[in-house]
């Protein structure tokens, strides 16, 4: 497992993957939270980040499948997964391994980020007026929102040789799973009867309860579900379906 | 190490690629596993590995069972799959320690160094995969695939696409792995089994055609010796029918024939004399026995590329 992960890590940053997630979604951040006026920190009369925390998901919808969309689309379409599934290593210790390096670029991307969060202690009056509790709850919400976004991607990246397809693939998924059931609710079928219930399925509902600060171990069971069902389809596709 | 096949079948929906098959290969041999295009090589190869299963069958290595101790399996063989799949934006080295990295390997750049220099890729060790030529890119697939010594080879096509003087490179090393491993390559190219296998599987839409030494295929099929004759002008076909020992007489262009007879009878002075007495100008006359490109279109069938 380690084997791919090191592989992929170093791989994101050889052919510059890596540092155009990285620099994308800084960038993006930076020009939103200290540069436009509407949503600048600075102008803002509280010291808060959670202008971040809104805006990240949208960005991560389109960054975490750039970041997956090669994983397993590129092994199929180079014939290498033929390789790699003839060495001594399972399925689910590729996917995993894989996925793991997809995690670690997110993690990545989220460090720089505690300046952020440093800026705003200082700027608090008085300094360290924050409620640092939520932003810790927040930022483990964006970390686990981002490897759902990922597994999602994995099994998109499984289902494809074309890298194209993957991402798009892995784009309306993750949309779905975000924003999907939260729209769903809205259905008059659902709507004042079971619309509570509905929303409770979709990422944004747990994402935004994470960020409350008090993290609930149903929003952790939650991610972590999802998480699981969708690397233990992709390792289903890649077994039954790519070699038979 | 000894590799054993036992009444391998692969159905794909409706198709049967492979029919059981049934074969064995031991330490020390090469196994050369010929067949046209789509013949069902590749899917044996395949489930070789271990990486497709079997529909029906079973697959031993060394003792172990192919789809019963995979890990194991993995750890003894060494594939070339078919293509030579490779990234292309690693260095050789680099790509080589990746796949070190997956056997326990005591000291990984002593051995990566040693293969580099074993595999004949010293020259351009410091380049990126994707820069080389195929028959380094070639050496690289042969590089990976025994990095970790492995007992039993599988190489799925290794020479395709290479130039005459890359060909003879590649074979020469797949006859050195041969000696100290069990090797089986598959190929269509008739000349890669005379010049490397002890035994050789003829395999014809997934059933097996022959299985047996080169020698034993050669004389079993050794039923004729053919004659070739050319001739400037006309000739009388009917008059060369008639002479003693003709088996039959093929007509391959409007001045050649072929002259067939059993084996160990030289029609060629009876030829001449025939010639000579019609006033036909001979221009070429070849004695030839029955070739392995012959017996592989006997079984298969089919043209060879």
């Amino acid at each position: 497992m380690w084997v791919i992960y090191k592989k992929e890590l170093t791989t994101f940053f050889n052919n510059l993957t890596g540092y155009l997630v990285l620099g994308v979604f800084l960038t993006v951040m930076g020009l939103f939270l200290f540069v436009f006026p509407e949503t600048s920190l600075l102008e803002s009369n509280f010291a808060s980040l959670e202008p971040f925390f809104e805006m990240a998901p949208s960005l991560f919808l389109f960054l975490v499948p750039a970041i997956t969309m090669r994983l397993l689309a590129e092994e199929r379409q180079l014939g290498t997964l033929a390789l790699l599934l003839t060495k001594p290593i399972d399925e689910m210790s590729l996917v995993i391994g894989k996925f793991l390096a997809a995690v670690s670029l997110l993690f990545l991307a989220l460090v720089p980020t505690l300046f952020y969060y440093i800026t705003l202690y200082f700027l608090g009056s008085p300094v360290g007026n924050l409620d640092t509790g939520a932003i810790m709850g927040s930022y483990l919400g964006l970390l686990l929102l981002g490897s759902a976004f990922a597994s999602i991607g994995m099994l998109a990246s499984s289902l494809t040789e074309s890298q194209i397809v993957a991402f798009v693939l892995a784009v309306t998924g993750c949309f779905l799973f975000f924003y999907g059931f939260y729209f769903l609710s809205g259905l008059p079928v659902f709507f004042g009867k079971w619309d509570a219930l509905v929303q409770q399925f979709g990422m944004d509902y747990h994402y935004h309860a994470l960020s409350k600060g008090a993290p609930d171990t149903r929003d952790l069971i939650y991610f972590l579900s999802v998480i699981a069902i969708f690397l233990l389809i992709t390792r289903f596709v890649l077994q039954y379906r790519i070699r038979s | 190490m000894s590799v054993r096949v036992e009444g391998l079948t692969k159905i794909y929906g409706e198709q049967k690629a492979i029919d059981k098959l049934s074969f064995q290969v031991e330490k020390g041999q090469i196994l050369g596993f010929l067949g046209p295009n789509g013949a069902g090589k590749s899917t044996t190869m395949k489930i070789l590995t271990g990486y497709l299963p079997p529909t029906e069958g079973s697959v031993e290595i060394g003792g172990f069972d192919v789809q019963e101790n995979p890990k194991e399996i993995r750890r003894l063989i060494g594939y070339l799959p078919e293509n030579n799949p490779l990234y292309g934006d690693l260095y050789i080295k680099e790509y080589l320690h990746f796949v070190a990295g997956f056997y326990p390997i005591k000291n990984p750049s002593a051995r990566v160094s040693e293969v580099i220099d074993l595999i004949g890729l010293t020259p351009e060790k410091h380049k990126k995969i994707g820069a080389l030529s195929k028959g380094y890119k070639q050496r690289v697939g042969l590089a990976q695939a025994i990095i970790h010594d492995p007992q039993v080879l599988i190489l799925d096509e290794p020479t395709t696409g290479l130039d005459p003087n890359q060909l003879v490179d590649i074979r020469s090393l797949i006859k050195a792995l041969g000696k100290e491993k069990t090797l089986i390559f598959s190929t269509h190219i008739m000349q890669e089994v005379t010049a490397l296998c002890d035994r050789v599987l003829i395999i014809k839409d997934g059933k097996m055609q022959a299985n047996d030494t080169l020698q034993n295929l050669q004389s079993t099929f050794q039923g004729e010796w053919v004659t070739t004759v050319t001739f400037q002008g006309p000739f009388t076909l009917e008059h060369f029918k008639k002479i003693k020992d003709v088996q039959r007489i093929r007509q391959i262009h409007p001045d050649v024939i072929q002259v067939i007879t059993l084996p160990g009878i030289d029609v060629r002075p009876l030829i001449f004399k025939q010639a000579v007495k019609d006033d036909n100008i001979i221009i070429g006359m070849q004695q030839d026995r029955r070739s392995v490109e012959e017996i592989f279109q006997k079984l298969t069938g089919s043209d060879i590329q």
